[in-house]
């Protein structure tokens, strides 16, 4: 049973103990979300973009890396957050026994789940703002709707590390992360639109990708990025935020079972 | 400091027909027991016996299957927050933050308390001179040894100046040293009118800080008392260890006159209860071997109460 009596904005004590460790390491913290675009948008511009002829996207035809590089924004926001909320938080909750400890003060172990996830979040729209700069800088950012990319980045972050803890509320070891990751994640990272136009799949494929949380956040990068997309913008904010709010109850609920005897 | 009319209000907790189960199998079984303010109270128990079901339920972290939890009269099912931000609590594994510094470990443990900042920091530094751990401040946690890191432990467990502390086997694994300064810490947090809940494997510990205690088995209380009167009632004063003795001449001697012993593959351990008669007949008759004469001690409680066979 989820007691939300148990949530008070105390949450975010915690949220800032883990902002506390981040910023101890930041300059490698801020070295992946800075470089990892740049590579990818050199490999595939340099690389693979003179084999591409004809990409069109939403009707319109464009360069590769332009129909690309708001993916990368989005797979980032999701493997930030996902990864956050699994095997991070798996090793305080396991290893460190970090929520143990904090179960000693008035903080419940609602507060301490939703402060994972919201730092996961947190985590996610700072990698997203330097992609986005970065990815400015080539011009493949249009500025000023750019910015919405992160309250976008914060509400994937939220779906994706709610998600996250959803599978730490039941993975035996940390090595079992593996299948999450193997069935759920790289299948999403290559087939929601991210690298290719989904258009360009079969019918059943297509729907399948709908169905993907990641399809509708590479839409809305892309969205915020050529101010194109494919669906309504609105039909797929209302998916990500059901999405998010659907996993951040029962990855609530399922902490509680695992952690509460 | 205690009166002997005890009422209600000098209870700091009170803890009623207490029980839990994990999926049908019994951790703790109807376990009650009250503890006064301004003393050391201890519980103790072989491994499994149930103590640390116990307390995680006084402190509300696991959820009692059945009976209350009354801290500062105050219960932990409907006011865990209030009781927590008023006692402090030292788990037994360690719960330390590794990815902080010492005195981050104690000002951030101090946010989850929502101690102002300027309060926490004055706090925190007292704490590390009072634990010795001040030339620790900017280490990491990784790397102290046990008895810092449970010095550390202890410190952040007091970081909200709390009025009970509960310690689930705070000298557990220590060296000598260490343990005697932990020892000489918790006396002086008690001159401060800190009441302390403690378990401990070690009875000479138990002995020597507790003021009451009770023994716990397989779930339940089995006796209460201060150690004094639980070694007078259940081992009596002096006990006389016989090794490889006569055993069939021994055990008639002993049942004739009525004495109570023990039987060990090695050797007999008779609780002669300071019978001088006895102990002089034992001494000519039985004692051309090794032979003890020593005080009874409250691991001699223990061990007559919870058998000597291992639980694990």
């Amino acid at each position: 049973m989820l007691a939300f009596t148990n949530l008070s904005w105390r949450f975010l004590t915690v949220w800032r103990r883990n902002l506390v460790v981040y910023r101890k390491i930041w300059k490698v913290n801020f070295l992946v979300p800075l470089l990892e675009p740049a590579f990818y948008i050199l490999a595939f511009g340099l690389g693979f973009q003179g084999l591409i002829e004809g990409l069109s996207y939403a009707g319109q035809p464009m360069a590769y890396t332009r129909f690309m590089a708001p993916a990368l924004i989005a797979i980032s926001i999701m493997y930030n957050s996902f990864f956050e909320t699994t095997y991070a938080s798996f090793v305080r909750m396991y290893y460190q026994k970090t929520f143990d400890g904090m179960m000693a003060t008035p903080l419940s172990l609602e507060e301490i789940i939703l402060a994972e996830i919201v730092w996961s979040a947190t985590k996610a729209t700072a990698a997203a703002l330097i992609m986005a700069v970065v990815l400015g800088l080539f011009g493949f950012v249009a500025f000023p709707q750019g910015l919405l990319l992160l309250p976008l980045a914060f509400l994937g972050g939220l779906a994706f590390g709610s998600v996250g803890m959803f599978f730490t509320g039941f993975t035996p070891s940390i090595d079992m992360f593996n299948l999450p990751i193997f069935l759920f994640i790289t299948p999403m990272f290559l087939f929601s639109g991210t690298f290719f136009p989904t258009a360009g799949l079969p019918v059943w494929a297509q729907h399948a990708a709908y169905a993907f949380p990641l399809y509708h956040l590479v839409e809305l990068t892309r969205f915020c990025c050529l101010g194109l997309s494919e669906t309504n913008p609105w039909a797929s904010l209302a998916y990500l935020f059901c999405f998010a709010l659907i996993f951040l109850v029962v990855g609530l609920m399922a902490m509680r079972r695992r952690l509460i005897k | 400091m205690n009166s002997k009319g005890a009422n209600n209000t000098d209870r700091i907790l009170r803890v009623d027909n207490l029980g839990k189960r994990f999926n049908g199998l019994v951790a703790v079984d109807s376990v009650s027991f009250t503890v006064r303010t301004g003393e050391c109270f201890g519980l103790l128990g072989p491994n499994g016996a149930g103590k640390t079901s116990t307390i995680r339920m006084m402190y509300g972290f696991s959820p009692p299957t059945s009976g209350t939890v009354s801290i500062l009269g105050l219960d932990i099912s409907t006011q865990w927050r209030r009781i927590r931000a008023r006692i402090g609590i030292c788990q037994q594994d360690n719960t330390l933050d590794p990815d902080l510094t010492v005195f981050q470990n104690l000002l951030i443990f101090a946010g989850y308390f929502h101690i102002p900042r300027q309060l926490a920091s004055e706090r925190a530094e007292e704490l590390l001179q009072f634990f010795a751990l001040d030339k620790k401040r900017e280490a990491k946690v990784g790397e102290l040894s046990g008895g810092l890191a449970r010095r550390l432990t202890l410190a952040r467990a007091l970081i909200n100046d709390p009025e009970l502390i509960i310690l689930d086997e705070p000298t557990t694994g220590l060296d000598p040293q260490s343990r005697h300064l932990l020892w000489e810490r918790l006396h002086a947090l008690r001159a401060r009118g800190k009441t302390f809940i403690l378990t401990t494997h070690y009875m000479e510990e138990a002995a020597q800080l507790c003021d009451r205690l009770v023994i716990m088995d397989h779930g339940r209380i089995l006796v209460e008392g201060t150690p004094a009167s639980l070694i007078d009632e259940h081992v009596g004063h002096s006990i006389i260890e016989i090794a490889s003795p006569e055993r069939e001449e021994l055990r008639q001697f002993l049942r004739g006159h009525q004495v109570d012993y023990d039987e060990l593959a090695d050797r007999f351990i008779i609780y002669s209860n300071g019978d001088l008669a006895i102990e002089q007949a034992l001494r000519e008759g039985f004692c051309s071997r090794q032979c003890t004469f020593r005080s009874a001690t409250l691991e001699d409680v223990f061990l007559r109460l919870t058998g000597r066979e291992l639980r694990e």
